[in-house]
Parts: C-alpha cells; sequence; structure tokens
C-alpha cells in the first residue's frame, strides 16, 4: 500500500542517519548507568571488575554499530569480524539483556535479509531486553515483514518473539493500529497459530469487525477446529456477542503454542529483576471455559457467572457509528484490573451482563458501594435468592451431596457482605425461610456468619422468623454451638449499631434513607435482640451448669450492650438478667467476676453520662432510660457490693431472685463466717490469689489464716489483684465503692 | 393472531418462573431470534464459531402474544420457536417445529408493581420439546437479560384448589372424566390411587360447596376434598388425606405436582395462566 511504501523510503534516506546518532548518545548514557560505583572502585585499587566491564561496553558499542553499517550480505563462516560481534551481543543479552535503543539496530538487521537464517536467528535469539522494548522498533521490523526481505521461518521467529515479549513492550498503541497487518498473516499456514496468539494479546473490542470475523470463519472452515481459532474467536464473541457465537467445550486447557521456549529462561530472569517495574499481565478469561464438576439439570448449575459483556447493552443503538461512538466512551467490565482504572471509568462503566459475577470481582464490588443504581441491587437480589433457594442443600432434596459447594457459595456471599459492610436482603430471606428446617449441622459457620447480617429494620418480623427457630436449635445443641449462636448474635447486634451510627452520620445529607426507621423503632428492635440473648443465655447457663466457657462468650455479649449510649449514640441500656447476672457474680472463674465488673463499670459510666446529659439539656429528651433501669442496675450494684466488699450480702441484697436469705437458713449450713463467703478474700473466683498474696506476704505462715488480709494489708491485697490482670476489678472498685472509710 | 395461542393447547409443558429480565425489549424480537440461533448453532457444534444472522438447521422465532395477558398492565406473553428446516430442500414449507417455550404473565402486574423501569416481568415460562432445547433457551436468556430460571413444582395444596376451581368449570356433556391421582407414601414400592369422577357429579358437589360465585375461599376448598376424601374412605376404607395429591386432571386442564401441565380448553387458558402465574411469583418473591 502507499502508506508502506511511505514508510519504507523514509527508512532509506533519513531515518537511519537519526538513529545512528540517537543511539550513539544513548548507547554511552546506557554505559554511564552499569558503571560501576565510582567509590567502590576506589576501594579496590586495581578496579579490574570496572576496566572489564569498561571494555564490554565498547565491544558491545562497537557490536551494534557494525551491524548498523553493514551494507552487503556477508558470510558468517569466513567473517571473523562478525562472528566476533555476533557474539558480544549474545553474551551481552545473556548477562545484562540490551538496552531499548539497540532493538531498532538489530531488528533491522534481522529482518532486512541481508544476512543468512543462522546469523538472523542467533539475531532475533538475543534481543531480550534490559529493561523495556520501545514500541517504534518493533512499528519498523513489521514495515519490514510486510516486504518479504526474510524468509518465512525467521518472520514466523519474530511473531514469536513478539509474543514473547509482549510485556515488555513500552507501548501498544501503535502496535493496536497495526492490527490489520497482523491480521493479513492469518493467511500464512505456518504463521496462523502464533499470528492468532498475538491478536489474542492486541485485540480490543473496536479491533473486532465483521470482516474480521468472516475471514476466521473462512480459516476456520478450511482447517477445521483449531484451538487457537477458537481462543481468538472467541474473545471476539466475548467482545462482540451480536456478531458471533462459539462454545468452547471446557476440556481444553491450553489454545496457543508456546512462544516461548528461546527465551524462557531469560524472561523469567527479566521478570524477577523488574518485578516491582512491570505490570503483571493478566489473560482475559475466556468465560466459556468454567470446568463443570458434575452433571446436574441445565438450570440448577452453581455456578458463578462469569463477567462478560451484554448484548443488550450493546444493541440499543441501531445506528453504526453512534454505536461506534458509544464503544468507545463506555469502558468493558472485562478490561477493568486495577483500581485506577476504576477511578477513571466509573461513569462509563459497562456492567456485566450477569450481575451475579460481582460477587467475585473485588472492583465491581467497590463500584456497587459507591453507585446507588437500584437495578444493580435488583439483578442481584433476584440472582442470589434464586440460587440460594434452589441449592440450600438441607431444604432440597437429594442435594446434600452438594454440601462442600453450597458451602463456597456461601462463604463468598459472606465475604461480598463483610466488603460492602451490609446484608443481601436475599440472604435475610433465604434464612427466614430455611431456617426453620436447618438442622444446624449443614454449613454451620456460614450459616450462622450470615445471621450477623441481617439487615437492621423497624418492622420486624424477627421474632418469629429467626428467635423461633434458632431457640430451638439453640436449646437442643452442644455448648460449641451455643457459643457460636451467642457470638454471631453480639456481631449481628455489632454490625446494627455500626449501621446506625453511619446512619446518624449521614442524616443531615441524605433524605432517601434505605429504611425508613424511627428511632423509637429502631430501639426496639434492637431491644428485642438483646432481651432474647438476655432470656437464651440464662436458660443455657442452667442447662450448662454456668460452665465458664458459656458464661465468656455470654459476657463478650453484654460488653456491647453496657456500652451502647455512649458508644454508639443509641438510647438504650438493658441489664442482664439476673439468671446471668448471679452466675457471673458466683462464678468459680475469676475471668468471670472480671468480666462482670467491667461491665458493671461501664454501666455506670453510661448511666451516669445519660444523667448528665439530661441535666444539661433541661427538656424533656425523647428518650430517657427509665427508672426502672437504674433501679436494677443500683439493685445489681448492692448485691456487688455486698458480696466483694462490705461481707452483707445475704442481708442487703434486694434483687427479688437475689441473695437475700435468712439467718436461720444461713446457719443450717454449718459454714462458719458465712457472711463473708463472697468478699473479695474468700470468693471462690479469687481465693486462689488470696492463697498466692498470704503465701508472699507470710512465706513463714503455713496456717492459710486469711483473715489476716485486712486494713493496710487489704489494700496491698487489692493493688496484688489489680496487678494480677483484673483491670476490670479495679476499675469496678474504683469507681463504684468509697473508700474513705477504709482508710482510716 | 389466535392460532398462535392455541397452539398452547395439548401440549405437555414443564413449567418454570423467571425472574425479571433485565433490558429486554420487546420491540427487538427479530435480533433476539437471530443472537439465539447463532447460540443455539454454537452449542450444537461445540468449538465452531457461527457467525450471527447466518442460516443455520436451527430456526428461531419470537412472537408476542399480546392476546395472552389479563389486564392491560401485563407485559404481551412470548412465544419462542425452534424449528428444524430440513438439510435436502430449504423451502420453509419444511419446516418442522421441535420445541416451543412461552413467556407470560397474566393478571401478575399488581404483584410484581414495584420492579423498576428496566425490568420486564415474564415471572412464567411453559416449556414444550426436548430439555436440551430448553437448557440452552434457559441459558441464553439468563446470559443476556440476567435472569433466572427455576422449576415450578406444584404443591398438593395447589394441586387441590385447581381440582376446585376446574370442577367448577362448566364443560360440554361428553367431557371426560376428572381424575385425582394420589401417591401413597412410605411404601417400598410406589403405590398411586386414581380417583375418578363423572365432571357433572364434581360440579355439582362444588356448587353445594362454594358459597359466592366467582369466589374461592381454603375453606371451600378443604371441604370440597374431604367431601371426595369421605366418599372414598366410605366405599374403600382408605383415608386419602393421608397421602399426597400428585395429579389433576380435568377437562379444563391436567396438572402434576413435578411441574408440568396440559391446557386443554382455550376458553380457560388464561384463568390457568393466571393461577400459574401467581404460583410462580410467589417463588421468585
Amino acid at each position: 500500500s502507499e502508506k508502506m511504501q511511505r514508510k519504507q523510503s523514509s527508512k532509506n534516506s533519513k531515518q537511519p542517519l537519526q538513529v545512528h546518532h540517537s543511539n550513539q548518545t544513548d548507547l554511552s548514557a546506557w554505559r554511564k548507568g552499569g558503571k560501576p560505583d565510582p567509590e567502590k572502585s576506589l576501594q579496590n585499587p586495581t578496579s579490574h571488575n570496572s576496566q572489564a566491564n569498561e571494555s564490554e561496553q565498547d565491544s558491545f558499542e562497537q557490536a551494534v554499530s557494525y551491524f548498523e553499517k553493514v551494507q552487503s550480505p556477508v558470510s558468517l563462516r569466513k567473517n571473523e569480524v562478525l562472528q566476533k560481534h555476533l557474539a558480544t551481543v549474545e553474551s551481552t543479552a545473556l548477562e545484562k539483556g540490551l538496552p531499548p535503543e539497540a532493538f531498532d539496530v538489530l531488528l533491522n538487521v534481522a529482518l532486512s535479509g541481508k544476512f543468512a537464517d543462522a546469523v538472523n536467528t542467533r539475531l532475533l535469539k538475543s534481543l531480550i531486553p534490559a529493561s523495556v522494548i520501545p514500541e517504534s522498533s518493533l512499528v519498523s521490523s513489521v514495515s519490514w515483514l510486510c516486504v518479504s526481505k526474510c524468509s518465512g521461518s525467521i518472520q514466523l521467529l519474530f511473531i514469536r518473539w513478539v509474543i514473547s515479549m509482549f510485556d515488555f513492550i513500552d507501548h501498544k498503541d501503535q502496535l493496536h493500529a497495526l492490527y490489520g497487518f497482523f491480521f493479513s498473516f492469518l493467511q500464512d499456514e505456518k504463521m496462523c497459530p502464533y499470528v492468532c496468539h498475538l491478536l489474542y494479546l492486541l485485540t480490543r473490542r473496536e479491533s473486532v469487525k465483521p470482516f474480521r470475523i468472516r475471514k476466521l470463519l473462512d480459516l476456520q472452515a478450511k482447517m477445521g477446529m483449531q484451538p487457537h481459532l477458537q481462543a481468538l474467536l472467541s474473545l471476539y464473541k466475548h467482545f462482540c456477542p451480536e456478531l458471533v457465537s462459539i462454545t468452547l467445550s471446557g476440556r481444553m486447557k491450553t489454545y496457543f503454542k508456546n512462544s516461548e521456549g528461546p527465551w524462557k529462561a531469560a524472561i523469567s530472569a527479566i521478570r524477577r529483576r523488574n518485578q516491582k517495574k512491570s505490570p503483571v499481565f493478566q489473560p482475559l478469561l475466556l468465560g466459556t471455559t468454567q470446568h463443570q464438576s458434575r452433571k446436574r439439570k441445565w438450570n440448577t448449575q452453581l455456578i458463578l457467572p462469569a463477567s462478560s459483556a451484554s448484548t443488550s447493552n450493546l444493541a440499543d443503538v441501531k445506528d453504526k457509528n453512534s454505536d461506534l461512538y458509544n464503544i468507545s466512551k463506555s469502558f468493558p467490565v472485562e478490561q477493568l484490573q486495577t483500581f485506577s482504572q476504576l477511578l477513571q471509568n466509573i461513569h462509563h462503566l459497562e456492567l456485566p451482563s450477569q450481575m451475579g459475577s460481582v460477587l467475585t470481582h473485588p472492583l465491581l464490588l467497590h463500584y456497587m458501594n459507591c453507585i446507588k443504581d437500584e437495578s444493580i441491587y435488583l439483578r442481584l437480589h433476584y440472582w442470589m435468592g434464586q440460587t440460594l433457594q434452589e441449592e440450600c442443600t438441607w431444604c432440597v432434596v437429594d442435594s446434600s451431596q452438594y454440601e462442600e459447594e453450597f458451602k463456597d457459595f456461601l462463604e463468598i456471599v459472606h465475604k461480598a457482605e463483610c466488603f460492602l459492610q451490609e446484608g443481601f436482603s436475599s440472604c435475610e430471606e433465604f434464612l427466614y425461610r430455611s431456617l426453620p428446617f436447618w438442622d444446624g449441622f449443614c454449613c454451620r459457620s456460614q450459616v450462622l456468619r450470615l445471621m450477623t447480617w441481617i439487615p437492621l429494620s423497624s418492622f420486624s418480623e424477627m421474632k418469629s422468623y429467626l428467635y423461633g427457630p434458632l431457640a430451638q436449635l439453640f436449646f437442643t445443641s452442644s455448648l460449641y454451638f451455643k457459643c457460636s449462636v451467642l457470638e454471631s448474635l453480639k456481631e449481628l447486634l455489632q454490625n446494627w449499631l455500626n449501621w446506625h451510627m453511619i446512619e446518624l452520620g449521614s442524616e443531615s445529607d441524605s433524605q432517601n434513607h434505605s429504611l425508613n426507621t424511627t428511632l423509637s423503632g429502631l430501639v426496639n428492635v434492637v431491644a428485642e435482640l438483646i432481651h432474647f440473648v438476655g432470656r437464651i443465655s440464662a436458660i443455657a447457663l442452667q442447662l450448662e451448669n454456668n460452665v465458664t466457657f458459656l458464661l465468656y462468650f455470654i459476657l463478650d455479649f453484654y460488653e456491647t450492650v453496657c456500652d451502647i449510649y455512649l458508644r454508639y449514640n443509641l438510647p438504650l441500656l438493658i441489664m442482664p438478667p439476673a439468671g446471668v447476672f448471679y452466675p457471673a457474680l458466683l462464678s468459680m472463674d475469676s475471668v468471670s467476676l472480671n468480666q462482670l465488673c467491667y461491665i458493671m463499670y461501664r454501666y455506670r459510666t453510661n448511666l451516669v453520662a445519660a444523667k448528665e446529659n439530661e441535666m444539661i439539656k433541661k427538656k424533656v429528651l425523647q428518650f430517657q432510660f427509665s427508672s426502672q433501669t437504674y433501679q436494677e442496675y443500683n439493685q445489681y450494684l448492692i448485691a456487688m457490693v455486698g458480696c466483694l466488699w462490705t461481707s452483707n450480702a445475704f442481708q442487703k441484697d434486694i434483687h427479688p431472685e437475689g441473695l437475700r436469705l435468712d439467718e436461720e437458713v444461713l446457719k443450717k449450713t454449718r459454714v462458719k463466717d458465712f457472711k463473708n463467703s463472697f468478699n473479695i478474700v474468700y470468693h471462690p473466683a479469687l481465693m486462689g490469689y488470696a492463697l498466692l498474696f498470704l503465701q508472699q506476704a507470710w512465706p513463714d505462715d503455713n496456717t492459710f489464716n486469711f483473715s489476716l488480709i485486712k486494713g493496710r494489708k487489704w489494700n496491698w491485697y487489692l493493688e496484688y489483684l489489680y496487678a494480677q490482670g483484673l483491670k476490670g476489678l479495679k476499675l469496678f472498685i474504683e469507681s463504684s465503692i468509697s473508700r474513705v472509710s477504709l482508710v482510716s | 393472531d389466535p392460532q398462535k395461542a392455541a397452539s398452547l393447547l395439548r401440549k405437555q409443558w414443564s413449567l418454570y418462573s423467571v425472574t425479571p429480565l433485565y433490558k429486554f425489549s420487546g420491540a427487538r424480537l427479530k435480533e433476539y431470534a437471530r443472537l439465539l440461533g447463532a447460540f443455539i448453532a454454537a452449542e450444537k457444534q461445540k468449538g465452531l464459531a457461527v457467525e450471527v444472522g447466518v442460516d443455520a438447521d436451527v430456526k428461531v422465532t419470537f412472537a408476542s402474544l399480546p392476546e395472552l395477558r389479563g389486564d392491560p398492565q401485563d407485559q404481551p406473553a412470548m412465544l419462542v420457536q425452534l424449528s428444524s428446516r430440513s438439510s435436502v430442500s430449504p423451502k420453509s414449507s419444511d419446516e418442522k417445529l421441535i420445541w416451543s417455550g412461552c413467556f407470560c404473565c397474566v393478571s401478575g402486574e399488581d404483584l410484581l408493581e414495584n420492579v423498576p423501569e428496566d425490568f420486564t416481568c415474564l415471572p412464567l415460562f411453559l416449556a414444550n420439546g426436548a430439555e436440551s432445547y430448553t437448557a440452552m433457551v434457559g441459558s441464553w436468556f439468563q446470559k443476556t437479560f440476567d435472569c433466572h430460571f427455576c422449576r415450578l413444582s406444584i404443591s398438593p395444596l395447589n394441586l387441590s384448589w385447581m381440582a376446585a376451581m376446574w370442577a367448577g368449570c362448566s364443560v360440554e356433556k361428553n367431557a371426560c372424566a376428572t381424575e385425582l391421582v394420589f401417591s401413597v407414601p412410605c411404601l417400598p414400592q410406589p403405590l398411586d390411587i386414581s380417583y375418578a369422577i363423572h365432571p357433572e357429579d364434581a360440579k355439582a358437589l362444588w356448587d353445594t360447596v362454594q358459597k359466592t360465585p366467582g369466589e374461592i375461599t381454603q375453606e371451600e376448598v378443604d371441604l370440597f376434598m374431604d367431601c371426595l376424601y369421605s366418599h372414598f374412605h366410605r366405599h374403600f376404607k382408605i383415608h386419602l388425606s393421608a397421602t399426597k395429591l400428585v395429579k389433576v386432571s380435568t377437562a379444563i386442564a391436567s396438572a402434576h405436582c413435578n411441574g408440568t401441565i396440559k391446557l386443554l380448553q382455550s376458553r380457560y387458558l388464561t384463568g390457568v395462566l393466571m393461577l400459574l402465574t401467581e404460583l410462580a411469583i410467589s417463588q421468585i418473591q
């Protein structure tokens, strides 16, 4: 063509001179870069290395300039100069790779047919970049290819070289412009597989044209089912499903012959060297190659759809020109590979045809997080709702064999929820539908984790849908299951409270709340959850004989509950039921007692803060803690102080389910000094500490006389307890007990 | 084209529920036919690419059936037909229908009214023909319109509703018998009990049960079935209430719990489809 001719002529006249000039300067620059550190050479008086290096550079420069200037064909066998320069190029390439500037010269020589194929082959094989390959050198090479000065085998080797070095080419825009030239090489039967591979690397949506598809189909008709054609055609289908259709069998693993052969070792060496610099090349996924692990009915396969172009979006515009315009504007999701791409194209991102694919696409999840498009959520909702319903291994007959698959799916859904910090409504519905049939065993941890993301809504049917079935399972299952449920309900509570905080923060700027919630409705739903946990906890403690492990999970839940007012700005404080409070207070374990002390301290802090706010604002607040809450707190406080400190709990405890006991009854127990039984010295959870304290304070006394701990020793003992890590106890005593009387 | 709607009659249909179709346009049916045609051709010759729009062995047609709807808000139903072209003589008269599928929505809009504009609600899908074609068409729709197909089975409760409703419909004198098939659970060998009633007797029974014409309640359906059960028990000492109703067949239509249906009367076509639309919607909501 005319264009080609022009290129050729410019090559013959001006270009060599320019190239010559720039090469000289650039090469010396490269040499400077390669010089060893001057300080190092100073330390080394012989500086042998440096000199050796210098001469290496010189000979390489000489070699390049030789290849640049050589005019007439030379035979390798007779020409020692050529042999020497060729060897220099080869050794430099293998040792440290060639500088970017050398490629233009060497490619020109190798493809111009000046030398015999043996020389050209050796040159091509040694074209290993030190860093990058300039795109311009490839452009001029392609023009050589078009005038067919070199043999077919050299052309083939060149194409294989381009494929192998594709990642190292500095820019690709001009290469894309040469797409048509590469495409024309498909004619050559030997070249075809490699050209297909190269085209596969180069193809963008705008490269796919009806005439190219027809050409490929002609080739397919001529050559039959060829993996390389299949791969290229399926990429075409990927970009333009409205033009071509193909179904791959999925058995195929590799579609292209390996091109890297001669450069394999060198490439991995450069990759290692440039690890940080070069972008990781990610080949496009062939959407149809998902393997199916089993034979099942077509519409009941649990396959996450691959993201792929959508025909329905594309064909919207009939007019071809505006169609083209649209294509250049929209950014196909299959090209989306980095976060910065997402940021640049966020306003014209073309979404996948099946929304289910976002679940495994972290970038699209980012997108979902910031775009408020109802249809995106709705598409996902429908798909996920149906998939969960169909695949649920304990609801669908004969599906128990697919439990592992279903587990993985639930896992993926849960991960997406964590990422979005938001529950899917389809998951909520799924839980409500399937929990009544759940055995508490199948996919246990996945189901419990999904539970933590049930959305907070003020109209609550949770009592019948969630709490009912869950309570049944809870009471009839193992200790471990009970603890897992409590853990999940704690996370559910925390997610709700976090969500409430975020809503509070964004209240001013957004009027359309995702849920039209009122504060009182919200408080009621949260309170319902806390009361539910309180109820099942009290019963579980009885069932499991107040085992510490369970108590830990229960108190952990209340660590969140006691701080709701201050930490989450929600006017709600609910005390634990007596069935939880007393087992913790009388626990045999210092961990539980310490946890309870901490919780009581936080309740106090929250209640005090609420009282203060009431006083300051002096207006009638919409929400006040009822006097009952304060009363309950005070009852517990009296019992606690009575036990741990003043040793009068049996008389003073006024809680209806409390420790108050008649003197007569207590005497019948024949316990000496029963009054003291639960103070910080005699409390079963702390007696061990008291014992160790005695041993340290009176090393010679073996009588274990606990009554020695009083007065100043009592204070020392307290310090000792605090030093043992009982921080909760410390906070409680320091905040809730007036020590004035004791100091005297 | 009333003939197109009539093609739904006297065929065994498998039922599916379909979630709303995203970005579906009734104006582009021809284009969809081309794309689906190419997809099926590519599926059939796995590994070989097919140009969209080139004639293949299987011809695809999409047709709109606007008469198949309950009220004007409903989307017009859509009939998809696959026919094979004989390779010997490529005349259109030699085309043979090999598969058909029908998407419809009869009085379903009020149930799906909150769905945004981009979505098209055709929640009920009926398929007749080889399952392999259903699979191809279904996968293509799932990929193209981001929807999801789900088999729609009919619960015994809904079957009893059908039995009662269809018993009340007036039919010709020589109509075939109303037949209910029950399956006895927990037996080593499957045992089915067939209970056939003269349609006029069934209608007479239903007329005594139904209080307000045009309105049916669950109590009435239960009462109707209980009457049939007690009659059966009187003669055979078998409690049908302890078995599972698996099939109802009447002169109007016949339905099986595995989700297949045969429509027999054009007069009651929309009525039956309305009930099935409701079932499909309850499955996708």
